[in-house]
């Protein structure tokens, strides 16, 4: 199985600037700049079929030809490191163990794109990963990676962090924008998109920290091979999923896209850690509807997880065991929501301490038999919310009212959850 | 009043951004750095480094998880409250830490030694439960570890950080 983002020797590591020269570290650089147009890395990444690895699985060289390339003023790529959904954290992983490819993926992007400032944006806590960066961009800078006309191809390009203070919402690529120039992380209306309008008010693409670390290989390696890492023919590339919860090996691994998920649990996890056995898990992060066992076989990629009724989002996967209460873990969940809404606009903002109040009421043997159609009823208005933030709240809620509906309403007749407190 | 060399660094870290209000939350956090929290003083230091107005700061202020708009003790615990930490006995954890620490979750011990906040995702998922203790994450925390962590923390000392 190839690996291409971590390190094949599972040491955890950070990779030297040289180890990461010596291994083949800034040659898709020095080709691309060498000999390939702008429209040329482009096209491969295109032809790659990487989809984004922030969570919405969009194009990614469908986002970068949104860019208008004939607008007066600079263009700028956003590198989003926020990583704030719980149960993610291979950007983490990745930075801690190699800064360097994230660096010479976003000198790609920036060199396809006609970008020659970018910066990264790094969460608070990740102090790890941002010294790592910032050591990496000085050796970048030095072997003259970075910097101006980069290997005498007339191509600048200067790459800062930013570091965050800690709020999820920052993850929303508008919100993010505006925490970037230091107003208050509200999202932005769309459109317009951030493509045509964002940073300071000029074209911007935002890119999650994986999506950006695949480039280089695409470049070197050309997106046939890249595309053929997948698991599956529709796939396309390798995925780091970071699994969490009742497994025995709780870590990030880097699979074949497709793979499925019956595969990731008995496989790279080993099984269910000694006294569990599996009820259910979150395949993509703290916003994606619950899977069960009947949804074992289900190859982890985007279109055939959206198929059987989640997303594929982070690849960030929860796994829990018989004796989770799915009402207490969906209450978990609200409340990280609640506690993150940035009380912009009304439905997430009153909604989600609403639903809170009432999955606790369930919790507590106080619910009532119309409880579920309140939930139900909010599962669907907080989709005309301002942002994303507040469906994404609703995906494990959604996912307790259609796969564990009679566990819900065992806690409305019995008076009481059924696991005890 | 900030010393001569913290004012210096942090105009240089204003001058050299693209506006003025992107190394606002630098400046927000070298001030609480250098205060404990950022308090209203900091506040009115933070607005006229980045020539802004302090309720532009203030509406910052109050946004983030770790910009402490009020009093906290020397060193603050955040325990991650999310569900791969829930899911792991992330809530006995906390329990356990407020009896040793005999506080609250969200106040800060008689000593004024140690603040005890709850916290979103720490990004540390797969080594739950998890804490942040200064700039450092610590995972797979027991109630033992726990309590070697707060005697280390008590005696001064820095901790481990390793899982
Ligand atoms: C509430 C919210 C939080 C988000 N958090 C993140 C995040 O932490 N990291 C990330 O890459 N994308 C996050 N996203 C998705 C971004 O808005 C954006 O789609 C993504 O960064 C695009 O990168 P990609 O195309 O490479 O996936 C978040 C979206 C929402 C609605
Ligand atoms: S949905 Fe929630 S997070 Fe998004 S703008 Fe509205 S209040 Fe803010
Ligand atoms: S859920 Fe606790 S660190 Fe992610």
């Amino acid at each position: 199985m190839t690996q291409i983002l971590l390190r094949q020797d599972h040491t955890g590591q950070c990779l030297s600037f040289g180890q990461y020269c010596d291994a083949g570290g800034f040659e898709a650089l020095r080709t691309a700049l060498g000999g390939m147009s702008p429209n040329d890395v482009q096209q491969a990444v295109i032809d790659s079929g990487l989809r984004g690895r922030g969570g919405a699985g969009f194009p990614t060289g469908k986002k970068w030809s949104f860019v208008p390339r004939n607008l007066p003023g600079p263009r700028y790529l956003i590198c989003n490191c926020d990583e704030m959904e719980p149960g993610t954290y291979k950007d983490r992983v990745l930075l801690e163990q190699n800064p360097h490819i994230l660096i010479e993926g976003m000198a790609l992007t920036c060199y396809a794109l006609g970008v020659e400032h970018a910066f990264i944006f790094v969460r608070r806590g990740y102090e790890q990963a941002a010294a790592n960066l910032r050591t990496a961009i000085g050796a970048a800078k030095q072997a003259g990676f970075l910097g101006s006309d980069i290997l005498g191809s007339g191509f600048s390009l200067q790459l800062d962090i930013h570091q965050s203070a800690g709020r999820y919402i920052c993850g929303e690529e508008t919100a993010l924008i505006n925490a970037l120039e230091g107003i208050r992380a509200n999202p932005r209306v769309k459109p317009p998109f951030p493509a045509v309008k964002g940073l300071w008010g000029q074209p911007t693409v935002v890119n999650n920290v994986e999506t950006l670390a695949n480039i280089p290989a695409i470049i070197a390696h050309g997106p046939t091979w890249w595309k053929g890492l997948a698991a599956t023919p529709e796939a396309a590339g390798t995925k780091l999923f970071c699994i969490s919860g009742h497994v025995r090996n709780t870590e990030c691994f880097e699979l074949p896209l497709g793979t499925p998920l019956g595969k990731i649990i008995d496989g790279p996890c080993g099984g269910m850690r000694p006294g569990s056995t599996f009820k259910a898990c979150i395949p993509g992060g703290a916003s994606t509807p619950y899977f069960t066992r009947e949804h074992w076989g289900v190859a982890m990629d985007f279109d055939p997880v959206a198929k059987a009724g989640s997303r594929l989002g982070t690849g960030g996967i929860i796994v829990f065991d018989q004796n989770t209460c799915m009402v207490a873990a969906t209450l978990n969940l609200t409340r990280f929501y609640a506690r993150e809404s940035c009380g912009w606009c009304t439905p997430c903002r009153e909604g989600l301490p609403f639903l809170v109040h009432t999955l606790e009421k369930i919790e507590q043997g106080l619910g009532t038999e119309s409880d579920p159609d309140i939930l139900r009823e909010h599962v669907h208005a907080l989709n005309y919310a301002f942002c994303a933030l507040a469906p994404g709240a609703m995906g494990p809620v959604e996912g307790l009212l259609r796969l564990f509906e009679d566990e819900l309403r065992e806690h409305i007749t019995k008076g009481r959850c059924p696991f005890g407190d | 009043m900030i010393p001569e060399q913290l004012a210096y660094d942090l105009q240089q870290r204003v001058k050299d951004a693209v506006t003025h209000r992107e190394a606002a939350i630098d400046v927000l956090k070298e001030l609480q750095r250098h205060y404990g929290w950022l308090t209203d003083e900091a506040l009115a230091e933070a607005a006229q480094l980045l020539g802004l107005s302090t309720l532009q700061v203030e509406e910052l202020a109050t946004f983030y998880e770790m910009i402490y708009r009020r009093p906290v003790g020397r060193t603050v615990i955040h325990a991650c409250d999310s569900i791969s930490c829930w899911s792991m006995g992330g809530e006995p954890l906390l329990r356990h830490l407020e009896k040793i620490l005999e506080v609250e979750t969200g106040s800060t011990t008689a000593d004024n030694a140690i603040t005890l906040l709850p916290c979103s995702c720490l990004g540390n998922c797969g080594d739950a439960p998890a804490l942040m203790i200064g700039e450092h994450l610590y995972g797979r925390v027991t109630p033992e570890r726990a309590v070697a962590i707060i005697e280390q923390l008590r005696l001064g000392m820095p901790t481990k950080t390793t899982s």
